[in-house]
């Protein structure tokens, strides 16, 4: 990362959509930076931007105008220019783990087959060495041989962290990560978000309509049509 | 760790019905491919075999229908037209001419032969000169006759089990009243001498009152002779005709050519069926999982990867279908063979359908070229999905 410590800045970020006649602002000029090892919760109503400002983010999409930086890193300069499918994948595995309201374990394969999956398509050089010792973090090694859908809601999604630490990212993107999960076992998931921050200096930016659980981040950013409050 | 062929073999079982009746869609069709092409090297072979054990290379009969010289030759047939003995010296002065065998053939009604009666034949030879020609004929029992009048018959193999008899015994000819005693019994040759009952040649044409007449005359020609002028040299003999080998062969071969086409279109027609079918299944496949791989986009798979995967789905199941296909045309290559011999107009003798290691590698080879050729789209369309389509298909915010 960079000498400043920015593990990602955005300024000026827009993404907006037409429909019909109607242009759609999701996400409108949103400037801001994020210092690597740093928790931070994204907030606001259904509706405010919030998944899609994430998505540009995670490089996932790529935005109307504004730029984005990672470290030192231009990634999208300016207006007009689109990177393409291939080359938005090829920054996501080098820098992204991801984590999904609904986990998106693949049902056919154990625990473990999922947990190493990321490592068939790329091993990023700093990847974990020992995944069983992911899992045994997670307090999981002993459902290694066991399929998602034997796992609570809970167990699921430590195995999509997991998943998205095997391959040692620099920043971890959290969608929701506690929409299908009780208080209790949201309360354990924000745990371990914030351990990896403060332990391993993994930054992690959470999406969350849940203020309480968003009170754990270091930092907090409101959202309210497609601005950042 | 897990590899890309472990992932697609998962993925393959994760709808266990649809695979496998995908895969025996690719086995049906393979089996028709391999019994096709086992039928296309099979039948020529036979056919060669037959027509070389003849032991001559050009048949002499009386002017007539050449489709009706082939079947007697080949099969033993009816509706005879006769030529004067005399030919023969004549075609023997031939310098090209290596030996020649006369024959006669004869037959008769048997009320005894099966259910309802039906025809013998018997076909009266020289020993010397057919026995000469046709070197691979061994006897079980017994002999040829001693003299060109007795009343003696040798039987093929399988002739005389039908018959039921031994060197040794009589056999009658219905209609005639004449007993013959046999001589000899000639061991299996796989020919049509198998089902032929050998009779002196003078004895058959007193018998049926046709002195001085035959049927055919082999020929054997000097091995550097050309056939095509020793052809022409013939006809010039008063109404004759010359089948030659070549000619039988084609002859043959364009009676069993509707045959081979009407297979040849129905393997097409399931290759193609199996073609959609894999397509249909490896759509539905992506389809089904378009989140999933919109997912695997975002841990790291680039379009490259998914393309890879659904492709090595497409060739595992065509390479799965083709192997079983490959063991359905092996354990059922004598289903095939009762197939193809009761719809063709005639078969020859021994293995109709040749399944060879040649063959079965090059029909997986086929299988699996259409298998890469299937998975295209598929794969080419799953490495499209853009992982923002898949997660926007469950989330809002």
């Amino acid at each position: 990362m960079s000498a400043n410590g920015a593990a990602l800045q955005a300024r000026g970020l827009s993404k907006h959509y037409r429909r019909g006649s109607e242009e759609i602002a999701a996400v409108s000029d949103v400037t801001l930076r994020i210092l690597k090892g740093e928790f931070v919760a994204i907030t606001g109503p259904s509706g405010s931007g919030k998944t899609t400002l994430v998505h540009l983010l995670g490089c996932l999409d790529n935005p109307t105008a504004g730029e984005l930086s990672l470290g030192d890193r231009p990634v999208f300069g300016g207006e007009g220019k689109r990177l393409s499918e291939r080359r938005l994948t090829q920054i996501r595995r080098e820098t992204f783990g991801y984590i999904f309201q609904n986990f998106y374990l693949l049902p056919t394969l154990s625990v473990f087959e999922n947990l190493v999956l990321p490592l068939t398509f790329h091993r990023k050089q700093g990847a974990r060495k020992d995944p069983m010792g992911l899992l045994k973090q997670l307090g999981l090694d002993h459902r290694r041989d066991h399929l998602p859908g034997m796992l609570s809601g809970g167990e699921m999604q430590r195995v999509a962290i997991a998943r998205a630490l095997v391959n040692a990212p620099d920043i971890l993107l959290a969608d929701e990560p506690t929409g299908n999960l009780d208080s209790k076992r949201s309360a354990e998931i924000v745990g371990i978000l914030k351990s990896l921050s403060r332990e391993a200096g993994v930054t992690v930016i959470m999406v969350t309509h849940n203020l309480e659980l968003a009170s754990e981040a270091d930092r907090r950013f409101e959202m309210r049509d497609g601005m950042v409050l | 760790m897990m590899t890309k062929f472990q992932v697609a073999c998962k993925n393959l079982m994760r709808k266990k019905t649809r695979s496998f009746l995908t895969l025996m869609g690719i086995a049906l069709s393979a089996w028709v491919l391999v019994s096709l092409l086992g039928f296309n090297q099979g039948f020529e072979a036979a056919l060669d075999r037959d027509i070389d054990n003849m032991g001559f290379q050009m048949m002499l009969m009386a002017k007539g229908c050449p489709y009706e010289a082939a079947t007697m030759m080949l099969k033993g047939g009816t509706g005879l037209k006769y030529l004067p003995q005399s030919v023969a010296q004549d075609v023997l002065k031939e310098p090209e001419v290596e030996a020649i065998t006369p024959m006669l053939m004869q037959t008769v009604f048997d009320p005894d032969k099966g259910e309802n009666g039906g025809i013998a034949a018997y076909l009266g030879v020289d020993p010397a000169s057919y026995g000469a020609m046709k070197t691979y004929l061994k006897f079980r029992q017994g002999g040829w006759f001693g003299q060109g009048d007795a009343l003696e018959a040798v039987m093929g193999y399988e002739a005389a089990e039908l018959e039921q008899r031994e060197a040794g015994d009589l056999i009658f000819i219905p209609e005639k009243n004449l007993e013959l005693r046999v001589v000899g019994v000639l061991e299996r040759s796989g020919t049509q001498d198998d089902g032929t009952i050998f009779v002196p040649l003078r004895t058959l044409q007193r018998t049926f009152g046709r002195q001085g007449e035959l049927t055919t005359i082999g020929i054997k020609v000097r091995k550097d002779a050309d056939p095509g002028r020793i052809e022409e040299k013939l006809y010039e003999l008063p109404d004759v005709q010359v089948v030659s080998l070549a000619q039988v062969k084609q002859t043959v071969m364009s009676l069993v050519s509707t045959a081979k086409a009407l297979v040849l279109s129905i393997a097409i027609i399931a290759i193609v069926i199996a073609m959609v079918g894999v397509i249909n299944t490896i759509l539905m496949s992506v389809h089904e999982r378009f989140q999933e791989i919109g997912i695997l986009k975002t841990i790291g798979a680039m379009p490259g990867d998914i393309f890879q995967l659904i492709w090595m789905e497409t060739l595992l199941l065509c390479a799965a279908g083709g192997m079983v296909g490959l063991g359905l045309s092996l354990i059922l290559s004598r289903v095939t063979e009762w197939l193809v011999r009761s719809v063709l107009p005639f078969a020859p003798r021994g293995a109709l359908v040749r399944i060879d290691l040649d063959l079965m590698l090059l029909s997986l080879g086929a299988i699996s070229v259409i298998g890469l050729l299937s998975g295209l789209y598929p794969a080419w369309k799953a490495g499209r999905i853009r992982p923002l389509e898949a997660i926007r298909s469950e989330v809002g915010g």
